[in-house]
C-alpha cells in the first residue's frame, strides 16, 4: 500500500511545479547535450590547429627567391665562350660580369666573387649555355634570365634563415648576406610565385629550389586511372553478384567475410604482395604507376563492395517485387532498377574509395615509387602507365626525408595540394550524391 | 449481418482458370501452408482472408511464383494454370509472372514517369513494334486502371508525386499493360484512404471482365464488397472456401464464423 501511494505522490503534483524527476531527467539531457557540444568543439580545435599549422608550413613552398637578370649576349662573347675548355665556366664568368654592370648601372657597389655567386645560385653557367645553344637566334637580343636563388637564400627570405643563426659553411657564408639585400635592394632578387612548385620535377638532394610536385601529379594521376579501370567495374559486379543473384550458404558467407577482413588488412601488406605478385613474379615494372595502380586496386576493392552492397541493399525491395511482378528477368531488375538507384551511393563509395588511395603512401613505398629522383614527364600514355615515376604522398614522403631545411616546406607544400586533390574529390562525390539522390 | 447487396453477388458459369491441389509451402522448418487445395474461376473476385499470419498472402505469392526469391521457401504440390502446372521444370517464371500480373500492399511504382511506368512491362516483352503501339498500351492500361483521366496531361511527371490512391491504381494499370490473365492483388487498399480505397474496388469490379482477379484482404467488408468466392485461411489451413454470400451468412466451420463475427483473428 505504501508503495502505491509513494509511486502515485509525484502525479499529484500541479502541472505548473517541475518534480524532482523530471528536473532530474531534464538536467541529464543537457549534460548530454554539452558532451555533443564539448566533443564537437574538441574535433573543430584539431582540425583548425591542423590546417593552420599546414599552412603556415606549407605556404612558402609556393613562393621562390629567384634571380632576375636581363642581358645581351653578343656572337663575339658566345664564340668565345664556346672556344674555351671549360664553356660553362666561361659563361658564368660572363654572368658575373654582366652582374656587376648591371649593379653598377642602379649605383650599387657591392663586393663578390665567382664563389659567392655559386653559393647564391648554384652554377648558372651551363643554364644559360644550354639556353643560347638551343636559340641562337636570341644572341644578340635582351633575354631575361630568372634563376632559382639556392635554399639558403630562399629561406632567408622566408624568415628560416637569420644573421644570427647563419653558420658559415661551405654552403653559405654570412657576408653572403650582404650581397643579398644588395641584389634585392636593386630588384635582381625578387620572390615570385613558384609554377615550378605545381608543374615541376624533382629535384636533387641539394636544390630544394627547383623541387616540384606537377611530375608525381602525373604519377598519381595514371594510378588512379588503373585504380578506376579495375575497380569499379570489378568492385560492381562482385557486389551485385554478390547481394543478389547468389545463394546463401557457407561459401558466400565466407566471401563475405573475407571481404570485411580485406578492408581491415593494413596497407602495407598489399603493398608486399604487389612486391612479390606484381614485380617478383610477373616481372612487371619497379617504380611504374601499373603497378601502384594494381596494388592499390585490391586495397580499394573492398572499401567500394562494402559501399556497393549497402547501397543495393538500400534500395526498397518493393521496387525489386515490382519489376518482378511485371515480369522483368532478375537481370533486368537489377540492371534497370536497382542499379540506377542505387548508383549515388556506388559512386559515392567509389570515389571515396579512390580518394582513399590517392593518398595512400605505404603500399607504394615496397613497390619502389618512394626515393628516387622523379625528373621527367611521362613522353606519352603507354610511357606514363610503365615509366618509373612517384606519386603525391609518395613524394611528400621523399621530401619529408631530405636533409635540406628547403624540402621541409615542400612536404607541407605537398601536403597541401594532396588535399586539395582530397577535397575536390570529397566536393564531386557530395555534389554526385545529392544530384543523383532519388526518393521513393 | 453482411447482407450488403451486390449486384454481381451470382456467380455466372464460369471455368477454373487456377487450380491448386495439396500445396504446402515451408519457410526453412516452418510449414506455412498445409494441404491447401482451392480452384479459382475465370472472371471472378476470389477474396483470400483470415488474420494475420494465416498465410493467405504466401498462398497468393505461389500463384505466380513470387515465393522464388525467397531462398529458403519450398512449395511442394500442384498448381495448375490453365491445366499447366507453373512449377514445372520447363516452366520461365518470368513467362508466367507476365500472365500473372501482381499489385502489392504498399503502391511502389518505380520511380520513373508515369508513362514510364507503364511503358516498362510491355517494353521487355517486346509488345509494342513502335512509338505509336506503344503509346496505344500505355493510354489502354491507364484508361482500364480507371487513372487516365487524372494524369493524361501529365504522363511525363514522376510516378512518385501522386497521391497514394493514384500511385495504386498506377501499380494495377501497370499490372493490367502486360496484358495478363490473372491479377494477384495483396491487400491492395490497406495504405490507402476510404476514397481511394473505393475507387479502386469499383476497379476491381471492373476488372473481373477480363481476369480471374485474386484479392487478399484483411478486411471483411472489403471481401463481401468486391468478391464473388471467398476462402477464409487459419492457421496455413483453408478453412473454408465457398461463394462470398454462403461465407458472410451461412458459413459451415464454427472457425469461419467466430472470424467474420470477430470473435477469433
Amino acid at each position: 500500500m505504501t508503495d502505491a501511494s509513494m509511486d502515485s505522490a509525484p502525479m499529484k503534483g500541479r502541472l505548473t511545479t517541475v518534480d524532482a524527476r523530471t528536473k532530474k531527467r531534464n538536467a541529464a539531457e543537457k549534460r548530454f547535450k554539452a558532451y555533443g557540444i564539448v566533443a564537437i568543439l574538441i574535433g573543430i580545435f584539431f582540425l583548425v590547429v591542423l590546417t593552420v599549422s599546414i599552412l603556415r608550413s606549407g605556404i612558402p613552398a609556393f613562393t621562390q627567391a629567384e634571380m632576375r637578370l636581363e642581358f645581351v649576349l653578343t656572337q663575339e662573347e658566345f664564340d668565345a665562350a664556346e672556344s674555351q675548355v671549360l664553356k660553362t665556366k666561361a659563361y658564368e664568368a660572363i654572368f658575373i660580369n654582366k652582374l656587376s654592370t648591371a649593379l653598377t648601372e642602379k649605383g650599387i657597389s657591392v663586393d663578390f666573387n665567382a664563389a659567392a655567386i655559386e653559393r647564391l645560385l648554384g652554377k648558372p653557367g651551363s643554364t644559360i649555355r644550354e639556353y643560347f645553344r638551343a636559340n641562337p637566334d636570341q644572341i644578340g637580343q635582351p633575354v631575361t634570365f630568372s634563376l632559382p636563388a639556392s635554399s639558403r637564400v630562399d629561406g632567408y627570405f622566408k624568415g628560416r634563415i637569420s644573421r644570427d643563426t647563419v653558420v658559415d659553411s661551405r654552403f653559405f657564408e654570412a657576408t653572403d648576406l650582404d650581397l643579398v639585400d644588395a641584389l634585392a635592394d636593386a630588384g635582381i632578387i625578387v620572390r615570385n610565385f613558384n609554377w615550378n612548385f605545381i608543374t615541376g620535377s624533382d629535384s636533387g638532394v641539394d636544390n630544394p629550389g627547383g623541387a616540384g610536385i606537377g611530375v608525381s601529379v602525373i604519377g598519381s594521376f595514371f594510378m588512379m586511372l588503373v585504380v578506376l579501370a579495375l575497380s569499379l567495374p570489378i568492385g560492381v559486379a562482385a557486389s551485385i553478384y554478390l547481394e543478389e543473384f547468389a545463394p546463401q550458404n557457407w561459401f558466400t558467407d565466407l566471401i563475405e567475410v573475407n571481404i570485411s577482413n580485406l578492408a581491415a588488412v593494413p596497407s602495407i601488406v598489399f603493398g608486399i604482395l604487389g612486391l612479390a605478385v606484381f614485380i617478383q613474379f610477373m616481372h612487371l615494372p619497379q617504380s611504374a604507376p601499373l603497378v601502384g595502380g594494381l596494388v592499390l586496386t585490391l586495397m580499394t576493392l573492398p572499401t567500394i563492395i562494402i559501399s556497393t552492397r549497402a547501397s543495393l541493399k538500400a534500395v526498397p525491395p518493393s521496387i525489386r517485387e515490382a519489376a518482378l511482378g511485371v515480369g522483368a528477368s532478375k537481370m533486368q531488375t537489377v540492371f534497370h532498377h536497382v542499379l540506377p538507384l542505387a548508383a549515388p551511393g556506388i559512386l559515392t563509395g567509389t570515389i571515396i574509395g579512390l580518394a582513399q588511395a590517392l593518398g595512400e603512401t605505404a603500399p607504394l613505398l615496397l613497390i619502389g615509387m618512394v626515393g628516387f629522383i622523379a625528373r621527367a614527364y611521362p613522353e606519352g600514355v603507354v610511357s606514363g602507365f610503365i615509366d618509373p615515376n612517384s606519386a603525391m604522398p609518395a613524394q611528400i614522403y621523399t621530401w619529408a626525408a631530405r636533409a635540406d631545411a628547403g624540402f621541409y616546406e615542400k612536404a607541407w607544400g605537398g601536403i597541401i595540394i594532396l588535399l586539395i586533390f582530397l577535397l575536390t574529390m570529397n566536393i564531386i562525390a557530395i555534389i554526385l550524391r545529392r544530384r543523383f539522390e532519388r526518393r521513393w | 449481418m453482411y447482407d450488403i447487396p451486390h449486384p454481381t453477388q451470382e456467380t455466372a458459369v464460369t471455368d477454373v482458370k487456377i487450380k491448386a491441389k495439396d500445396v504446402q509451402v515451408y519457410y526453412g522448418d516452418n510449414h506455412a501452408i498445409k494441404d491447401v487445395s482451392v480452384e479459382i474461376e475465370n472472371n471472378t473476385v476470389t477474396a483470400f482472408i483470415g488474420p494475420s499470419g494465416c498465410g493467405k498472402s504466401t498462398f497468393l505469392r505461389c500463384l505466380n511464383r513470387m515465393n522464388d526469391t525467397i531462398d529458403i521457401c519450398r512449395v511442394e504440390g500442384d498448381i495448375l494454370i490453365d491445366g499447366d502446372d507453373i512449377y514445372d521444370k520447363r516452366v520461365d517464371p518470368v513467362q508466367l509472372r507476365a500472365k500473372v500480373g501482381m499489385v502489392f500492399q504498399k503502391p511502389n511504382p518505380f520511380p520513373k514517369s508515369i508513362y514510364d511506368n507503364i511503358a516498362y512491362g510491355p517494353r521487355i516483352h517486346g509488345m509494342a513494334r513502335n512509338k505509336a503501339e506503344l503509346d496505344d498500351i500505355v493510354e489502354r492500361a491507364l484508361r482500364r486502371g480507371a487513372i487516365w483521366e487524372e494524369v493524361k496531361d501529365r504522363l511525363q511527371a514522376p510516378g512518385t508525386g501522386l497521391s497514394g490512391g493514384q500511385q495504386q491504381r498506377l501499380c494495377i494499370a501497370r499490372a493490367v499493360a502486360t496484358e495478363p490473365e490473372v491479377l494477384l492483388m495483396d491487400e491492395p487498399c490497406s495504405a490507402l484512404d476510404p476514397i481511394a480505397t473505393a475507387q479502386v474496388e469499383e476497379l476491381i469490379d471492373e476488372l473481373r471482365q477480363n481476369y480471374a482477379v485474386v484479392i487478399v484482404t484483411h478486411s471483411m467488408q472489403q471481401a463481401a464488397r468486391v468478391s464473388q468466392k471467398t476462402a477464409f485461411f487459419h492457421l496455413g489451413n483453408l478453412v473454408e472456401y465457398d461463394d462470398t454470400s454462403k461465407i458472410f451468412t451461412n458459413p459451415e466451420d464454427s472457425r469461419t464464423e467466430s472470424y467474420i463475427t470477430g470473435r477469433i483473428g
